[in-house]
């Protein structure tokens, strides 16, 4: 695992905390999809916590980020909390969104985290136009837009790059590769094996291909892209190779991938990584089962609270369509 | 007499008053900048607001669109345009899906303050792929404003409206108005979204149109007076908000009610305004509602066709008559 001398002990112990307070929400969700307490759907993110907590530490708290429908982890990482997170996903009032987003749709805008977005590739403009307010007013902010391996072959994408990259907008584009395009191989439907990264040259915009379920590899490539942006730089496209545990979605247990993968990279687990390279640092392995207990604790709680919690008041069906909160179209 | 100003020099002032009263409104869209747009509808505003506020894209759409709604969510008010209104079908899932969702879908917890301007409608032989009209696809979709102003005044005083509102707005500027004149807006123009305008009164039918429509509908209420009915026109200028209260005051007058509309009949908005009329209104009147819309073919090039197909002066007054000998 890479080795970062500026990043301090106790820091990417409290990292290793946050990813496990991810893995034990996205199990949650899972656990309460199948009891029958979650409607719908989920898109489970549990693999991919390294790409959000590696992601978000190295940015800075006013900075925008735009997610998918496999987006809890990166609600999370912005400061949202499991039980809020939870509450959504479980129709309360209480959810972030008060049950109106659902699973999907996970917002935390005054962190700045402004949504997950489940048509794929549409965000990535939004977080163009967001760099580009963000240059208009001298905010010194950047946009992250993340997305998955599937959404480098849909139109936004490329008019996406192609406009941030002329603007030369602080954006970064973080693509969670992790290998299949729903229940493809994305490698079978890409004219290039690497299909965020082989794209930039095209663009000509810098890309990083990097092992996304290393989460001080994610943190050094961002804080770097980053910097690159907020000093005027432009865009850059970041490719995190990473593996989801559950399948794409609801209770697809992804037959369709196989067993040796599947094993490889679980063995590869982020959090299994994040614990090596703490042993590494003479990291005592009861602190960092302090770490999970304390997590788990956490999502235990949240769990509780949001089967707890009142359903939505049905009033607001037919609130926030309008800035004025109401719904009204005609006189 | 006044001086009169053209619909199309209208849409850059409109946003220039805008632009200078508040720093957050911004332009985007293609060939909008120095080009002074296709239409010529931006002319002047690269020259006063530069390159930085009135920025010109690629053709891309969907960049265009979902750019503005990121730039929207976080502190501007962009002026988005899509050239010919059929393009916007090539950023659709922006307009229908993502733009009007988010305030709601997110529990309030953003708003969307941007406006994007497009050249909409028919009547210049432009064809099948830039010519129609569809102020019904944005009317299709709850969390869109939607706006289509028929006179200059008008383009002015909704356009500060439009860019002042927190909400989405689509604002459909006519093709086939750009070259129509009338009297300038007055300094502070402002008018409020969802407010029909009566633009002439009458006691045997109520004409209500909108946009191209609404000259149309003038015209015929002016030959159809030598014959002794007396129309009543009312431009509704928005959709939504949709000013039902006019038309069934309106109707309460007349007791008779013509839509005109220029997008096909089939999925018109003149359909929920019948509709709302006939739930809430049976009893005012006197007569069956009459539509008259396209047909609904798509929009053909040679221009004995494409009259065949849009609402004329004739056709509205041959309704009208009809419905006043009812």
């Amino acid at each position: 695992m890479t080795t970062t001398a500026e990043t301090a002990t106790a820091e990417l112990l409290d990292w290793y905390e946050q990813m496990a307070v991810i893995r034990r929400t996205e199990q949650a969700a899972q656990d309460l999809f199948l009891a029958g307490l979650v409607k719908g759907t989920t898109h489970l993110a549990a693999g991919h916590e390294a790409v959000a907590v590696g992601a978000s530490t190295a940015l800075r708290d006013d900075d925008y980020v735009f997610a998918t429908y496999r987006g809890h982890h990166h609600a999370i990482a912005r400061g949202a909390t499991p039980e809020e997170c939870l509450a959504e996903l479980m129709s309360k009032a209480t959810g972030l969104c008060g049950g109106k987003g659902g699973s999907m749709h996970l917002t935390k805008a005054d962190r700045n985290m402004l949504g997950s977005y489940a048509i794929v590739g549409a965000h990535l403009p939004m977080a163009a136009g967001a760099a580009w307010s963000a240059v208009l007013r001298g905010s010194g902010q950047v946009a992250v837009a993340f997305f998955g391996d599937g959404a480098t072959n849909i139109g936004t994408f490329h008019e996406t790059l192609n406009l941030a990259a002329v603007w030369k907008l602080p954006v970064l584009f973080v693509c969670e590769n992790n290998l299949y395009m729903e229940y493809t191989p994305i490698g079978s439907v890409t004219a290039v094996p690497n299909p965020a990264a082989d794209r930039a040259a095209a663009y000509r915009l810098p890309a990083e291909l990097l092992d996304g379920n290393d989460v001080l590899a994610v943190h050094a490539a961002v804080a770097t892209a980053a910097q690159r942006a907020r000093a005027g730089d432009g865009p850059t496209i970041i490719e995190a190779r990473t593996y989801r545990q559950f399948g794409h979605s609801r209770t697809d247990p992804g037959k369709y991938r196989p067993e040796a993968e599947v094993a490889q990279w679980l063995a590869r687990d982020p959090l299994t990584l994040a614990r090596a390279a703490l042993a590494d640092r003479g990291v005592p392995e009861s602190d960092v089962d302090a770490a999970d207990q304390r997590a788990r604790a956490l999502v235990e709680a949240a769990v509780a609270a949001a089967k707890a919690a009142p359903e939505p008041d049905l009033a607001t069906a037919l609130t926030d369509v309008w800035a004025d909160g109401s719904a009204g179209w005609r006189s | 007499m006044a001086e009169l100003t053209t619909y199309r020099e209208s849409v850059a002032e409109g946003i220039a008053r805008e632009m200078r009263r508040d720093p957050a409104v911004v332009c985007l869209g293609e060939d909008i900048g120095a080009a002074g747009g296709v239409f010529k509808t931006t002319v002047g505003l690269y020259e006063e607001f530069g390159p930085v506020r009135i920025r010109d894209t690629p053709i891309s759409e969907q960049a265009i669109v979902g750019a503005a709604m990121g730039a929207a969510m976080t502190g501007l008010r962009p002026v988005a345009e899509i050239m010919f209104s059929d393009f916007l079908a090539c950023c659709w899932d922006h307009v229908a899906n993502e733009i009007p969702k988010v305030r709601y879908m997110t529990g309030g917890q953003v708003t969307v303050p941007l406006v994007i301007r497009t050249a909409n409608g028919g009547g210049l032989g432009f064809g099948a792929q830039h010519s129609q009209a569809v102020e019904n696809w944005a009317f299709a979709v709850p969390g869109l404003k939607v706006v289509a102003p028929a006179t200059p005044s008008d383009v002015v005083g909704l356009m500060a409206a439009a860019i002042r509102s927190d909400d989405p707005v689509v604002f459909f500027e006519h093709k086939g108005l750009f070259a129509s004149k009338g009297p300038p807006a007055p300094p502070e123009h402002l008018v409020p979204l969802g407010q029909a305008a009566c633009l002439r009164t009458g006691t045997d039918v109520t004409l209500v149109a909108l946009a191209a429509t609404v000259p149309t509908a003038l015209a015929a209420a002016e030959r159809l007076t030598a014959e002794g009915v007396s129309a009543e026109v009312l431009d509704l200028r928005c959709l939504v908000p949709l000013d039902m209260r006019a038309v069934l005051e309106s109707v309460a007058r007349t007791s008779r009610l013509v839509v005109v509309e220029e997008n096909p009949y089939q999925g018109g908005w003149g359909g929920t305004v019948a509709s709302i009329v006939a739930d809430e209104g049976f009893e005012l009147l006197d007569a069956p509602i009459r539509r008259v819309a396209a047909a609904c073919v798509p929009l053909p090039f040679a221009d004995r066709l494409e009259d065949a197909v849009l609402p004329t002066v004739d056709t509205v007054a041959g309704a009208v008559r009809a419905l006043a000998a009812y």
